[in-house]
């Protein structure tokens, strides 16, 4: 065992750390650290500089176009990248189906859209929960039904992220209605522009637009969209959610925002002193933190097993990174005191956040303490997760 | 001791409910919310009929004389129903302190309106960063200068009550929003109601602007904000139980895996913790009343802090039980969520 970093590997650091100093958008980095509201540009303006430099895809096979990165750099390029204030990549094309592709797609497939997710060409997003299957999604009822060289789908799926920016979904259908429910779902790969595709949005309770509900209504698309074998959808879907739940730890990004609430926490006053100087809320602070250092080992350690899909391990960095991000967001609330109450949805962009009466760090907290409730509800809940653990891993 | 409502308290709980259940509509309360006004001018005089507004106001000047335990059902029934109107820092928080600080004279000329629902108060008490106000002499009259932050609906008030250290101690002052020298800024809270960031500029005030004369203020605005904290502990109750109720109702009746969640043992003692955090922050809402009729100013404070805490606990748990429909802003539960995890920064303005 050497738990350091050897020279190859902080090279490496330094050249990520170079490159996003200097070639992330400053307009960008000052929406992430300032908590202002990305626009669908923002995102696609910093994945397209990655994509020309080969690093959008940097942790994929070099098969792939990839770089092939190990475990260990593709941490460190999160790390560097979050720590300088760019935005989190949009996981749907990059972390979620490609894997799926990767592993089961047809080399039609790994051609025409692989790369097109590698070059930023596409935005994908994830069609699963519907309204009557969240955590039982096996009992999703949109239908496929097969017509010569077509599937016709028709149903509805929910909940989809930035679904109004994509022009790609992969779904979970279903194809029969005959077998266990598992075994009648398909993965499919959907154009987003299709005819009878209607996008309606779901404003949350910080009044945003981020997430929509997405209608089919006799979509047709081509046989050559199914992923892998008509029926086997479930095996790939839970491939996938592995994936994802990695991802979802987000420990680059809580380290910085623990760095920016220590820094506000020395500016905001409590009783005429600095935040930080409150033991009770100095403690609050030091306790995430030792959180967030022990969930980073464990990251490492989960990521040093791969070549296996990621296995239950995964779900405990999506409870220990979600219950981090969310008792951060807490913190950033509480420390803003009485201007943590002052909202208005205009004030989430650079030139808004002036307007806020309070210190314009103060405005988008209270919205941000709300949005972050749904870490806990999405990429499979965490009573979800802990049922996972308790099955898989503990035997119970 | 008893805990049970008298007949006349019971009534007004009910007609309360019947004037939230049939008037004051979740989409109701939205228009309302989204209006420039940030009130509802009906629901208010609606308020004032049913003699809501007069409850807690002398009966010397057309009130109900009604004390901590008289108001616990009411502000009980306004959290229930969400409430966005300026009840609080009108009738409890700025009557509350005109019928204690001021003259006789001063009582007379503004509590009145309130309980008919012509005036509307707010309590400006929170200094501002920097520029604390400060009131000077000025002939016979007073020169208010600084900011306040943060005032509970102070852009709807028709009087803002400005706190401020002057001469003798701590003063109280009226002061009419439109005079000359005043800026409010008005802004939506992220809970559905009203606050407002207050400056002053060489506002001119006549003598009799001060509540009280010249005299200290300071034992009667304790014991004003001591019975507003007990009033909101009453309030955050009331929300505390509705979302408890649409909580268990959609556990009860949202199916998966065959089943409803609410089969789900894990659940079943979340539900069960929220429960007993309702309990339990409704006894605090009992003691804070009392204390507050005792002056005990150190147990209202705790009270605040103990029901803050359990209302944004129930808070969380609520949107998480939920589901992805707990962050909707298209149903009730998200609007109770944010009201009651926002409540332990109002508690803090009082303390
Ligand atoms: C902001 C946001 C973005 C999302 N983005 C996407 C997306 O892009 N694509 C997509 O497909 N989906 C997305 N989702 C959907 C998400 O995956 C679901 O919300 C999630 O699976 C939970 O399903 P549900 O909302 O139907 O809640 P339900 O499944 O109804 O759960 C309600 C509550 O019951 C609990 N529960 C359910 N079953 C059990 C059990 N067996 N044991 C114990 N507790 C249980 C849950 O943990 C939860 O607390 C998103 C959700 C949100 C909130």
């Amino acid at each position: 065992m050497d738990l350091n970093y050897t020279a190859e590997e902080l090279a490496f650091r330094d050249e990520v750390r170079k490159f996003t100093k200097a070639k992330l958008p400053k307009d960008i980095q000052r929406k992430v650290l300032e908590h202002r509201r990305l626009e669908k540009d923002d995102m696609v303006r910093w994945q397209d500089i990655l994509a020309k430099k080969g690093w959008l895809a940097g942790h994929w096979p070099k098969q792939f176009g990839g770089q092939g990165w190990s475990p260990v750099q593709i941490h460190i390029f999160d790390e560097e990248t979050a720590a300088l204030g760019a935005p989190r990549l949009v996981p749907f094309g990059l972390n979620m189906v490609a894997p799926v592709i990767m592993a089961f797609g047809s080399p039609w497939q790994q051609e025409h859209y692989l790369t097109r997710i590698r070059e930023n060409k596409d935005w994908w997003c994830q069609g699963y929960s519907e309204p009557g299957a969240g955590s039982d999604l096996a009992s999703l009822k949109t239908r496929a039904v097969r017509e010569g060289d077509h599937y016709v789908v028709n149903g509805q799926k929910t909940w989809t992220t930035l679904g109004q920016y994509a022009d790609m979904i992969f779904c979970l259908v279903r194809t029969s209605t005959e077998a266990r429910k598992q075994e009648g779902i398909s993965f499919l790969l959907i154009d987003m522009h299709s005819p009878g595709i209607t996008v309606r949005p779901i404003i949350t309770l910080d009044e945003e637009h981020e997430v929509n509900e997405v209608f089919f209504d006799n979509v047709r698309v081509p046989v050559q969209n199914l992923v892998g074998e008509e029926g086997k959808g479930w095996t790939y879907a839970k491939y996938l959610l592995g994936h994802e739940r990695t991802g979802i730890a987000g420990v680059g990004a809580s380290k910085r925002e623990l760095a920016t609430l220590k820094s506000i926490a020395k500016k905001q006053k409590r009783d005429g002193k600095p935040l930080i100087k409150d033991p009770l809320f100095a403690q609050r602070i030091a306790d995430v933190e030792l959180e967030l250092q022990a969930l980073e080992m464990t990251v490492m350690r989960v990521l040093a097993n791969r070549g296996k899909a990621p296995g239950p391990e995964a779900s405990i960095l999506k409870i220990k990174g979600t219950e981090i991000q969310q008792a951060i967001t807490e913190l950033f609330m509480d420390a803003m005191g009485d201007y943590a109450l002052p909202f208005d949805p205009e004030w989430n962009t650079l030139d808004g956040a002036g307007d806020a009466p309070g210190p314009a760090y103060a405005a988008p907290m209270a919205a941000r303490y709300f949005n972050y409730r749904k870490v806990t509800i999405y990429g499979g809940s965490n009573e979800i997760q802990r049922n996972i653990i308790a099955q898989m891993v503990l035997g119970l | 001791m008893n805990f049970s409502l008298t007949e006349e308290q019971q009534l007004l709980a009910d007609s309360l409910a019947r004037f939230f259940e049939r008037d004051y509509t979740f989409e109701k309360r939205r228009a309302i919310q989204g209006s420039p006004e940030g009130y509802g001018r009906a629901a208010w005089a609606q308020l004032a009929e049913m003699g809501i507004l007069a409850l807690p106001l002398p009966a010397a000047h057309g009130g109900f004389g009604g004390g901590a335990g008289d108001l616990l059902p009411v502000m009980k029934a306004l959290g229930a129903g969400l409430l966005v109107e300026p009840y609080l820092a009108t009738a409890i928080l700025g009557a509350g302190l005109v019928a204690r600080a001021g003259t006789e004279a001063q009582a007379a000329a503004i509590l009145p309106g309130v309980g008919e629902g012509k005036t509307l108060l707010a309590v400006a008490h929170r200094d501002a960063d920097g520029a604390p106000v400060k009131a000077t002499r000025d002939g016979a009259g007073w020169k208010l200068d600084g900011g306040k932050r943060v005032v509970l609906h102070g852009g709807q008030a028709t009087t803002l009550v400005v706190v401020a250290a002057a001469e003798g101690g701590a003063g109280a002052f009226l002061v009419d929003p439109a005079a000359a020298g005043v800026t409010v800024r008005d802004y939506r809270t992220i809970d559905g109601l009203r606050g407002a960031d207050i400056a002053f500029a060489g506002v001119r005030l006549p003598a009799d602007a001060r509540l009280g004369g010249d005299a200290d203020a300071g034992a009667a605005l304790r014991a004003a904000f001591d019975h507003a904290i007990a009033a909101l502990c009453a309030e955050a109750v009331g929300v505390i139980e509705q979302l408890n109720t649409l909580t268990l109702d959609y556990i009860k009746t949202r199916q998966q895996f065959g089943q409803p969640i609410g089969r789900f043992q894990v659940l079943q003692h979340r539900a069960v913790d929220m429960f007993i955090a309702a309990e339990q922050a409704k006894s605090m809402a009992y003691l804070a009343a009392m204390r507050a009729e005792a002056g005990d100013s150190v147990a209202v404070a705790g009270a605040a802090r103990y029901v803050a805490k359990q209302a944004r606990q129930v808070a969380k748990d609520a949107i998480q039980l939920h589901g992805g429909m707990g962050v909707t802003n298209e149903l009730p539960a998200a609007h109770y969520a944010k009201r009651a995890t926002m409540l332990g920064f109002w508690f803090a303005q009082l303390v």
